[in-house]
């Protein structure tokens, strides 16, 4: 068995038994390290596809900052385990059915190429030596896709300008500073200094 | 100091590479660190540290358990007990002091109409089990016949000012 | 070529071997780099830093190592056991992971991938999480408090630092570290810093806030939250915290020397009679003396600086970094489109 086949199962291993952690562990903040760590195994596996660019952005915006905002709020909560239990088996059903569904589509899907063998799905031949992901994906984004990518970076402006502009509300009552005008204050604005003649005390108390 | 300026002046971190030529220039100036054990700063001849009784010349001790040092002692540090010895003097049975109560002010030096409670000029000592930051007046007398002569010494060069 | 099991073996043995040389000098440069911490900080404050230990207290390090190895671990009540004591080691290798991509001269590199720089973004993304989970895991609110500022301080300043890297790879075209560096050749002015200056000294400023060094250690906060994420850590899992920050340190250091200031090419390239000796030969000497010199930046600004205030580190970050990083980045495009800056060959 080649090497990369090993590493291969190693890591889709990992991968299962992390997403399945997920949805069972109780303690939410566990299940979200363990996301991270199904995010991990899956950027490995990428990068046995020769994707490094996108195996790397994986890490990079998901479990480098996607997740650690999540766990933010996550930590912050706080969360009583005992009533989260207690939806499971009421939602089983409807989890069940959608799960099925989707795995339905998904074969329909495979088996519209035929079956499902290395005839369909050959093995894509490995790329030489000079290729570079990160180069072919700029080229591709920047020739064939640039509107679609233009337009996705123009959606996603939108989407933090309306982000900031819900939630961005003049508080009333809060005590907020300013450091940047904290910082311009001269020493003049803030103190006068006063020279002035000794004066006659004023009789005894 | 108009607005071009003090964004000229910030953004081109002045005054942060102004305190930076700070910290350089003392980096290489000549450090005055005393190599402690090695090397020691002068000391006073008033300084206070471990305290002493003394003796006179002839091996008598002065303690005469008038306890002045006792009654003025702010730290209630000082404990003395007394009887009559069989040549009809007064003396000390007991004579403790609480090291850790003590706060080194010197009072009990001054009080004492005799000379006998001082202190030294020792500061580097340690105890190394429970009990013993209580000096006994054995302990004491033994301070002070060791030292006996810089005690003294101290006391002359300071006679002057008494 | 024969794809055997002693081929693979053989490969994995030198890549160990080769593990082994980057990872114990980096340990030894740790140790030393607390001591040369508080020499120079000491000499800054007039001082002699320790000096009993050994000749000048070089022994120090080993001193303060098997004190902390030899304490005991206490583990906090209701911590939860298995992340407090993972915490450590997440913080720890991507610290040592990212050097992994790091030429220390033209050859010596472990991994010379294409996508090095996004390599070392995403491992110094990763840090973040040693110290959450450690914040977290204590329950402490000291602990709670620290991790959460220094986590939000870095997610900040990850994006600074992250347009600064994205004017460097305009300008040497390449995301390979090692190629970063061939086209920087030239000479003092051909390296990055010059065209990209306010990149350069926003990259430093981030990587110090980065590592959670002073001036931006509000993360520590010894008056206000006594040490930040690792208040309950102690003995040898402290130390493994304290290894983190200053192997990141390191690491900030060493990829500013390749990013901005030529790597292992030499300052004396191209010019006249000292550029032919060996001192204009580029080697790991130079890479090495331009590291130490950023090490010693790190150290020289914890001695002059006083500590940011919370929201004056945030403001700081956003409005002032990220804005003058996006004008520099088109500047910088604009350099590299109408070819006003000769790129090294």
């Amino acid at each position: 068995m080649p090497i990369t086949e090993i590493v291969f199962y190693m890591f889709s291993l990992v991968l299962v038994a992390a997403a399945v952690a997920v949805i069972t562990v109780r303690n939410p903040v566990n299940a979200a390290l363990f996301l991270v760590l199904a995010f991990f195994s899956s950027a490995a596996i990428w990068m046995l596809l020769e994707v490094e660019f996108l195996a790397i952005i994986l890490i990079l915006v998901y479990v480098g900052a996607v997740m650690v905002l999540f766990l933010f709020v996550i930590m912050m909560l706080d969360i009583n385990l005992a009533p989260m239990q207690e939806g499971f088996i009421n939602y089983l059903p409807v989890g069940i059915t959608v799960a099925v569904v989707m795995a339905l589509e998904l074969m329909v899907v495979v088996w519209s190429k035929g079956r499902f063998d290395e005839t369909a799905f050959p093995v894509p031949p490995p790329h030489p030596d000079t290729y570079s992901n990160t180069k072919a994906l700029g080229e591709l984004l920047f020739t064939n896709y640039l509107l679609a990518f233009e337009l996705a970076g123009v959606i996603l402006l939108v989407a933090i300008i309306a982000a900031i502009a819900l939630t961005h509300r003049q508080r009333t009552g809060s005590k907020r500073q300013n450091p940047s005008m904290q910082v311009r204050v001269q020493r003049d604005e803030r103190v006068r200094l006063v020279k002035m003649d000794p004066e006659p005390r004023q009789g005894s108390q | 100091m108009n607005a071009v300026t003090r964004y000229l002046k910030s953004l081109l971190l002045l005054e942060l590479g102004q305190g930076l030529a700070v910290t350089l220039r003392y980096f290489f100036r000549p450090k005055f660190t005393i190599h402690y054990p090695e090397e020691k700063t002068p000391k006073s001849n008033r300084f206070r540290g471990l305290h002493a009784l003394r003796r006179y010349p002839n091996g008598e001790e002065r303690c005469i358990a008038c306890k002045l040092c006792e009654a003025v002692c702010p730290a209630l540090a000082i404990t003395i007990d007394s009887t009559q010895r069989e040549d009809g003097t007064r003396r000390t049975t007991r004579y403790d002091i609480d090291l850790f109560k003590c706060i080194y002010c010197g009072f009990c030096e001054e009080s004492c109409p005799v000379d006998s409670i001082v202190e030294t000029g020792i500061l580097e000592y340690h105890f190394e089990n429970r009990g013993e930051h209580i000096m006994t007046k054995e302990k004491l007398l033994a301070i002070g016949d060791r030292y006996e002569e810089s005690i003294a010494e101290k006391r002359r060069q300071d006679a002057a000012y008494r | 070529m024969p794809e055997t099991w002693l081929d693979h073996l053989i490969y994995m043995v030198i890549l160990l071997l080769k593990i082994i040389a980057v990872v114990v000098p980096l340990i030894l440069a740790v140790a030393y780099y607390t001591y040369m911490e508080r020499k120079v900080i000491g000499y800054m404050q007039v001082r002699r830093g320790p000096n009993r230990i050994g000749p000048l207290g070089l022994f120090q390090p080993f001193a303060d190592v098997f004190k902390l190895l030899l304490k005991e671990i206490v583990m906090p009540e209701n911590a939860n056991k298995f992340l407090f004591v993972l915490a450590p080691v997440l913080s720890m290798a991507p610290a040592f992971a990212a050097w992994v991509v790091v030429p220390f001269n033209d050859w010596m590199v472990i991994a010379d991938i294409d996508a090095g720089l996004l390599y070392i973004l995403a491992m110094s993304s990763l840090g973040v999480y040693g110290l959450i989970i450690a914040g977290w895991a204590s329950n402490s609110k000291y602990a709670f408090l620290g991790a959460l500022r220094s986590s939000a301080q870095m997610v900040s300043y990850e994006i600074a630092m992250g347009f600064a890297l994205i004017g460097v790879l305009i300008m040497a075209g390449s995301l390979n570290l090692s190629e970063i560096v061939r086209a920087q050749q030239g000479g003092l002015l051909d390296w990055f810093w010059f065209p990209l200056l306010p990149l350069f000294v926003i990259y430093v400023i981030s990587g110090v806030a980065e590592t959670n060094r002073a001036p931006f250690d509000v993360a520590e906060g010894e008056s206000e939250i006594v040490a930040g994420f690792h208040v309950e850590y102690a003995g040898a899992a402290f130390a493994v915290f304290f290894l983190a920050e200053y192997a990141n340190m390191i690491l900030i250091s060493a990829l500013t020397a390749i990013l901005f200031t030529g790597g292992w090419l030499s300052p004396f390239e191209g010019i006249p009679v000292i550029g032919d000796t060996i001192l204009g030969q580029g080697s790991i000497f130079w890479f090495l003396a331009k590291t130490v010199f950023f090490m010693y930046l790190f150290l020289w600004w914890r001695a002059t600086f006083p500590r940011y205030r919370y929201d004056q580190i945030m403001r700081l970050g956003w409005k002032v970094l990220v804005p003058i990083t996006m004008v520099w980045v088109l500047v910088a495009a604009c350099f590299s489109v109408f070819g006003l800056v000769v790129r090294g060959s």
